[in-house]
């Protein structure tokens, strides 16, 4: 099914968003202005923004250690992401939670995750609530190939298909859990098969192709509602290190640049200009103002002012 | 007022709690038709059905996090860890999510869950089914530690923490589940963090809490035949802990003796004798601060050796004569 036009430009537009943040936050890191570490998602745009336009606000999800293009995906304010980045007061997280801690429980992002695995279990949580309330929603669960052979990701997806929860787990394989790749770390080529071992159906999907992902999600959202959970293994690939301080030993120039050439971005571009579903310009412009969306988020960041050191205890407790 | 076990205190408050507010629930490993391992959870499957008592399989790490997912999103979970053991299994759920949830999302977001699980050896079940582990949890920010001593205690206790808004691990007591004690007929809450005074006493404090307070009221009413008069202090809440309580007693006494179960080495005997060191309680001590903690040693399985690896009426005894000189 092609997406509405809306739907596309909403796609792109996030897509883009997140492309452009992710590339700020690499330049003030390579410039000493961003504190601690963080991991970019450029490359794998297609799969959280192609599945978080599937959703709706109601919709939950969880995400991950590489959570920027989730939180972006599912709807944020660009302005207090960044400034969360920035260690501002006007964060996400008052300055408290950084890169991996940003959520938005308002529009249903339960929280990005600096553990690997963690939030599989919160996923369910969040679903058993939305069965036992009787809740007209779904819960995503994004994570990582990685994330496949924690002790969580097998109590998680049990407890889920034998309860019957509406969670759509989605595993974006990226080929590499930080440098040691997935051929080396499980026997098997497609993480999807594991759904088997629960009774659920897996598929492999292109993580690349936002609009496969979009499709994927929303008929998976209407069979989580009525079967139970689902796992979905989208195949992508992250163009950058694994975090600031990776120099990417183990992978060659050729790999990467041939993962480029499948830019999920330029991909989505190419199919909605050659469809004629968008005139060249029409596509000029979303980019125009994403870029400025950017620009706008970093002035926002930069212009506001760092916590006071008197809020440090606030929050422990509610 | 009537006479109840300290297993049926917990359940009357899960029960309580669960009738007055349907977003309670109560799930983990055989909670269900069994009742639980230790038959906490008695008769509730049979009341609030199958949706509400949710058996779990054995997954202690889901069972954790899905109890702080379902918490985030609405519900107020209750988990039952079948041994305070085996929340090693859960301790990324706990100690890295449901604590700090809300935190890192800039106190955006509330985990209002109880995890229930018992402590504490002297059942036979030596090193993996015996262990007192509170120091571990104390030792997180984010999280609330009770243990409870009495029928009473331990159910206005864990209403409060049912109501209450934070992760609270709640940790039971083996040996107490089928001793008696009074409870009245309403509903009533212990506030968390607030000490009790279990005895009152002007020569020597003892602090302690969850199943040694038994002990130590029974050495104190012994001793009081030789002229010692203890007070005993029970903080009941280990975090957030009620220093002035136990400040308040040590100004009064001058004299401290702590006593838990758990092994000495990093208990939290030592917080607590700390807490004494860093106050005005200081200067009004006449003997050093002393600590009696378990061996340091795995809980061992024959009954001597078990018995001898944690304080005992006689150890304690020893101990405040040791104080008394």
């Amino acid at each position: 099914m092609v997406p509405s036009r809306d739907k596309l430009a909403e796609m792109y537009e996030k897509m883009l968003h997140v492309r452009g943040f992710e590339e700020k936050v690499a330049y003030f890191f390579s410039m000493g202005m961003v504190h601690g570490t963080t991991h970019l998602y450029v490359g794998e745009e297609g799969a959280a923004v192609g599945a978080c336009c599937a959703l709706e606000d109601k919709d939950l999800i969880t995400s991950t250690h590489r959570g920027h293009g989730h939180c972006i995906g599912k709807g944020i304010d660009l302005n207090k992401m960044m400034a969360e980045l920035l260690g501002k007061e006007t964060g996400y997280c008052k300055g408290k939670g950084g890169s991996m801690h940003i959520a938005d429980l308002t529009r249903g992002n339960l929280g990005a995750n600096g553990v690997v695995g963690g939030g599989i279990p919160i996923a369910v949580g969040a679903a058993l609530t939305t069965k036992m309330k009787n809740i007209d929603r779904v819960v995503v669960c994004f994570f990582g190939d990685g994330a496949a052979n924690e002790g969580s990701f097998h109590e998680s997806l049990n407890l889920a298909a034998v309860w019957n929860l509406p969670v759509i787990f989605i595993c974006e394989n990226n080929l590499y859990g930080m440098s040691v790749p997935v051929s080396k770390s499980m026997k098997i080529e497609n993480i999807a098969d594991r759904g088997s071992a629960y009774g659920i159906p897996g598929k492999v999907i292109d993580g690349n192709n936002a609009i496969e992902v979009y499709n994927t999600v929303l008929e998976a959202k209407e069979y989580v509602k009525k079967n139970g959970p689902i796992l979905i293994e989208a195949k992508t690939y992250r163009w950058l290190g694994h975090s600031k301080s990776d120099a990417n030993v183990y992978r060659t120039k050729e790999e990467i640049a041939a993962w480029k050439e499948k830019c999920p971005i330029k991909a989505l571009r190419n199919y909605m200009e050659k469809n004629g579903i968008f005139m060249v310009e029409e596509l000029d412009d979303i980019e125009r103002k994403a870029v400025d969306d950017i620009e706008k988020a970093v002035q926002f960041a930069q212009d506001s002012p760092y916590p006071s050191v008197d809020t440090i205890l606030e929050d422990v407790y509610a | 007022m009537r006479e109840i076990t300290y297993a049926q205190a917990i359940n009357e408050a899960m029960s309580e709690e669960m009738r007055k507010d349907e977003n309670v629930f109560l799930m983990g490993e055989d909670v269900g038709l069994y009742g639980g391992a230790f038959g906490v959870s008695v008769g509730m499957f049979e009341e609030f059905g199958s949706e509400r008592v949710r058996d779990t399989p054995i997954s202690e790490a889901v069972i954790a996090g899905a109890a702080a997912g379902a918490a985030v999103t609405g519900m107020r979970s209750i988990a039952e860890i079948m041994f305070s053991d085996f929340t090693t299994i859960s301790m990324d759920q706990l100690v890295n999510q449901a604590a700090k949830i809300r935190y890192m999302f800039g106190g955006k977001a509330k985990v209002p869950m109880v995890l229930r699980t018992p402590g504490g050896s002297g059942t036979g079940a030596a090193a993996q089914h015996s262990q007192s582990l509170e120091a571990w949890f104390c030792h997180v920010p984010g999280l609330k530690v009770i243990i409870p001593s009495t029928p009473y205690d331990a159910k206005g206790l864990l209403k409060a923490a049912i109501r209450d808004d934070n992760p609270v691990i709640f940790i039971e007591q083996k040996l107490l589940y089928r001793k008696k004690g009074m409870v009245p007929d309403g509903d009533y809450i212990v506030p968390i963090g607030k000490a009790d005074i279990k005895r009152e006493g002007k020569d020597l404090t003892i602090i302690t809490y969850g199943r040694i307070v038994p002990v130590c009221l029974q050495v104190a009413q012994d001793l009081e035949k030789e002229g010692i008069d203890i007070e005993i202090v029970d903080p009941r809440t280990l975090l957030p802990l009620d220093k002035e309580t136990i400040i308040q007693s040590v100004k009064k006494t001058g004299k401290v003796l702590i006593v838990h179960e758990a092994v000495q080495t990093g208990g939290f005997g030592g917080e607590i004798a700390a807490v004494i060191a860093d106050s005005e309680a200081f200067f009004y001590l006449d003997a050093p601060i002393r600590r009696l903690g378990g061996l340091d040693v795995p809980i061992p399985y024959c009954p001597e050796l078990e018995k001898n690896a944690v304080p005992t009426e006689q150890t304690i005894t020893k101990a405040v004569y040791d104080l008394m000189k």
